[in-house]
């Protein structure tokens, strides 16, 4: 491997895997805000059992989030240091807005939220967490900007070279980011609505396997009581809310990123005619959406490629609206990307071993495809799933099958795999472009880099490859560690957020308690009402 | 001399020391993690000084660096690249402090927090080193070739500038934490960190001293001489303060050192961003570095509104959390009970 090889590497699994977090980060942070706005209003204690809980998963999850986002931001001038000085006139805002307006609410209002649970009085409290998590979904719309623009430039006008911001209000109302920023917070809504239809299937499931609720002759459910802290019969509510909420917001996420997702791939066939054709793994102009291609999606070649099953019209309709619509093909973009993009990389040293070799237009389209079809089918097998687990819970509780248990658990990862396939997908059929040209009358004639001139020129394979080595590892023992603690955490059920269960008897106070605190500064408990 | 450029040279000057000023302590209670507490108690009095606010203190940092990628990508770049080691040691150093700070009370073990003290005192103490070792190398200068780009392989950034810049932001860090915790803490430990202040004081403030001193031999001017000048009765004053247990006088005197200090250094090196040590013509400045006027004057808008705005929210946090946080505040460890107990009422598994 080469530098750019080894970088590229790099960049697609510190990405891929910051947006594990990030996804969760957003989704989770919504549904807990809206949970605890529920408490707020009915004072339930269920519903702030329900905050603690998810709220307690929400952190351990958060600040891997955090900390693996700064790498992100650093390495694009660590790494990608030609790419940096290339676009920074018009890509660093964003971050830097980011940064300034989004990142810093974010962290701030969390802080005060985690710490806070006593010092504040409860109406500003919870408004606390609301400003964190509106902050978070900022961060996702600047950052998507600023990605938008690598896929679709706009609001620039090149200048000795160099893309020059004229129209900012161009570049932050950019069509690609407008569509893509609620495709994005649906997949993180999906991602949030799978974790929660996981776990509380996996509590309830144990709560009758432990016999603490039973099923009546009717099939609905009869909640117990155990004698242990906090395994009552308001648990039983906890769990049985999280699930339908859940499966609600996993159901509602799919259609949102149905819906914008097709808005999303009829920009992209205008824009990136060539992400969408290998996408399709298409050679030759059509109609018909491959439901499976087989041959070798690698070699490039298209007549390696045969679509064994494909619904005719259904490419149209992706990418038009109609069924008759020819869609164009690999083969024909080839010669159109060629005549506007030259044949062969310039012989200019910021090229490096690449200079003067052929351009490869073609993405590899095992990942588009397969990319494309993964992100569309974890997507629908979750929602899918979600629907089943309404119906079945409809009584009450789940089936006491372990099986079943086993299987929603497990497909806890489905919108996972769903939004690392859609990312890869796009970004990995971008290629060989880092900015994209525009074909299309929108976009701006001759605003665009190849990936292979991105890389930073001083920075060895050495390095690149020490970096990579480095933040696998670490990225790799870290995800242990996250797992294990949600997984201790899930384990305890909600007293493992809420110890004040167990030490003290469980009343009628319990929703009046905590977070009711009045602003004053009390007993030696208001000083720490949360501690490290 | 272009306007913009100007503004938004000081501008990341600000950004930098407001880094310094409130990372700087928390970088600094997280190296004492290991130096100055002397149990897990303590440990955590340390901790939960900086626990609200450590997260959007840490913000700074980001911003600085994407404020230098908008307002000066060449920088930014040339810069970032050339210190792709060190700056690698800081990522990793940050990302272990990070989640050690939310991670290390989830499990109640004595070995479990040992792994993540060590993780937040040595995460701290790396980082630290990192930021002020590039810091002290833009102001001093990197082998850069005509392109920006780093001559003479991946260690070629390394020089006694850096390892000064180094440890002048580590001890200031810590005299800095000092200082703060005194502010912050009750008991014993605010008294011992009163101590250490004023005891430590002279010693910790030499390295920083020679940053500012050896960037004044390079490209000093008048004022900027004063200002290190000026820096040193700062720094007398919040040693008097110590002596007299004016703990908010002393922070903020320290405070004050610190702004006088950076604008000595950040105003000699004007109007040079990132000096090349090839070649002067090499070097970065804010005219042939910077971002076009529009984006500037974009950014300039968008700093006037948002960084008030950011200032008055985090002062705001550091008034909800004022109190001082003693020994006896520290609830104990929660180790909850595993609803799993519940097993022993399953009748059959």
């Amino acid at each position: 491997m080469d530098a750019l090889e080894i970088a590229r590497w790099q960049f697609g699994i510190t990405t891929v895997y910051h947006f594990m977090m990030v996804p969760l980060t957003i989704g989770l942070g919504l549904v807990v805000a809206v949970i605890q706005t529920v408490w707020y209003r009915t004072g339930k204690p269920e519903y702030l059992r329900m905050t603690k809980f998810w709220g307690k998963l929400f952190l351990i999850n958060f600040i891997m989030g955090v900390a693996t986002g700064i790498v992100q931001e650093f390495q694009f001038g660590m790494a990608w240091s030609e790419y940096s000085r290339f676009v920074g006139d018009v890509f660093g805002a964003p971050l830097a807005l980011e940064a300034l307006l989004a990142f810093f609410v974010e962290s701030t209002f969390l802080g005060l939220w985690i710490f806070g649970w006593k010092q504040l009085k409860r109406g500003v409290h919870l408004a606390c967490l609301w400003i964190a998590v509106v902050g978070s979904v900022f961060s996702a719309y600047f950052i998507i900007v600023a990605n938008s623009w690598m896929q679709h430039p706009v609001g620039v006008e090149m200048i000795n070279g160099r893309p020059v911001m004229t129209d900012a209000w161009a570049v932050f109302t950019n069509n690609t980011a407008l569509v893509a920023v609620p495709h994005t917070l649906f997949g993180a809504l999906a991602v949030a609505g799978g974790f929660l239809l996981g776990i509380a299937w996996y509590h309830l499931w144990r709560r009758r396997h432990d016999g603490i609720d039973t099923v009546g002759a009717d099939g609905k459910v009869i909640p117990g009581e155990a004698d242990i802290p906090g395994r009552d019969k308001a648990d039983h509510k906890v769990w049985i809310r999280s699930l339908r909420i859940g499966a609600v917001v996993a159901m509602i996420s799919f259609a949102g990123t149905a819906l914008t997702g097709d808005l999303q791939g009829k920009l992209m066939f205008e824009q990136q005619p060539m992400k969408m054709a290998a996408a399709e793994a298409a050679c030759h102009d059509g109609t018909g959406f491959s439901v499976l291609s087989v041959g070798n999606l690698g070699s490039k070649n298209c007549d390696d490629i045969v679509a064994v099953i494909e619904v005719p019209g259904i490419l149209s309709f992706l990418a038009k609206g109609d069924f008759t619509t020819e869609v164009k093909g690999v083969n024909s973009l080839l010669d159109q990307y060629k005549a506007d993009y030259g044949t062969h990389l310039p012989d200019n040293p910021i090229y490096g071993d690449r200079a003067g070799q052929e351009i490869e237009y073609v993405p590899v389209m095992e990942v588009t495809y397969w990319g494309f079809r993964m992100m569309i089918g974890f997507g629908g097998l979750a929602a899918l799933a979600a629907l089943v687990a309404l119906w079945v819970t409809r009584k009450g509780t789940v089936p006491a099958s372990r099986g079943l248990m086993r299987l929603a658990v497990v497909g806890i990862l489905a919108p996972f795999g769903a939004n690392a396939a859609g990312w890869i997908f796009t970004e990995m059929g971008r290629q060989p472009f880092v900015v994209a040209p525009n074909p299309d009358p929108s976009g701006i004639d001759q605003v665009f880099m190849f990936t292979a001139a991105a890389v930073s020129p001083g920075v060895s394979a050495g390095e690149l490859l020490t970096s990579l080595v480095v933040l696998t590892a670490v990225y790799a023992v870290l995800l242990v560690v996250e797992v294990k603690l949600l997984v201790k955490y899930i384990r305890g059920g909600v007293v493992s957020a809420m110890p004040e269960l167990a030490h003290a008897p469980v009343d009628e106070n319990e929703d009046a308690t905590p977070g009711s605190g009045t602003g004053k500064p009390g007993g030696s408990d208001d000083v720490l009402a949360f501690a490290y | 001399m272009e306007l913009l450029p100007t503004i938004w040279f000081i501008a990341i000057a600000v950004l930098w020391t407001g880094y310094l000023f409130l990372e700087g302590f928390d970088l600094g209670v997280g190296m004492l993690m290991k130096l100055f507490a002397r149990n897990n108690t303590e440990r955590r009095v340390l901790l939960n000084t900086i626990g609200p606010v450590w997260d959007g203190n840490e913000v700074w940092l980001l911003t600085a660096g994407g404020a230098t990628f908008a307002a000066f990508p060449l920088w930014y770049a040339s810069l970032f690249s050339a210190l792709y080691l060190p700056l690698l040691l800081v990522l990793v150093a940050l990302i272990f402090r990070a989640v050690a700070f939310e991670y290390r009370g989830k499990v109640d073990t004595d070995r479990w927090r040992a792994v993540w003290d060590w993780a937040i005192a040595a995460g701290s103490l790396v980082a630290a080193f990192g930021v002020g070792a590039a810091l002290a190398l833009t102001t001093t200068g990197l082998p850069l070739n005509a392109n920006g780009d780093r001559e003479g392989g991946p260690f070629a950034w390394f020089s006694g500038y850096a390892v000064l810049g180094g440890l002048a932001v580590v001890c200031f860090s810590l005299l800095h934490a000092l200082a703060f915790l005194a502010l912050k803490t009750d008991g014993d430990v605010r008294h011992r960190a009163r101590n250490w202040f004023v005891r430590l004081l002279p010693v910790l403030l030499l390295p920083i001293a020679g940053w500012a001193i050896s960037v004044q031999l390079l490209s000093g001017e008048v004022w900027t001489v004063a200002a290190v000048a000026a820096a040193v009765v700062a720094a007398v004053f919040a040693w008097q303060f110590g002596r007299n247990g004016l703990e908010g006088k002393a922070f903020l005197s320290l405070g004050v050192f610190l702004l006088l200090g950076s604008a000595s250094i950040f105003g000699a090196a004007f109007p040079v961003v990132l000096p090349s040590t090839i070649s002067p013509d090499f070097n970065l400045t804010i005219s042939n570095a910077s971002s076009s006027d529009y984006t500037l004057g974009l950014m300039s808008i968008v700093a006037c509104v948002g960084l008030p705005l950011v200032l008055a929210y985090q002062a705001w946090t550091y008034w909800v959390f004022r109190r001082r946080v003693s020994a006896a505040h520290i609830p104990e460890a929660h180790s909850f009970l595993p609803a799993i107990a519940a097993r022993a009422l399953a009748p059959k598994d």
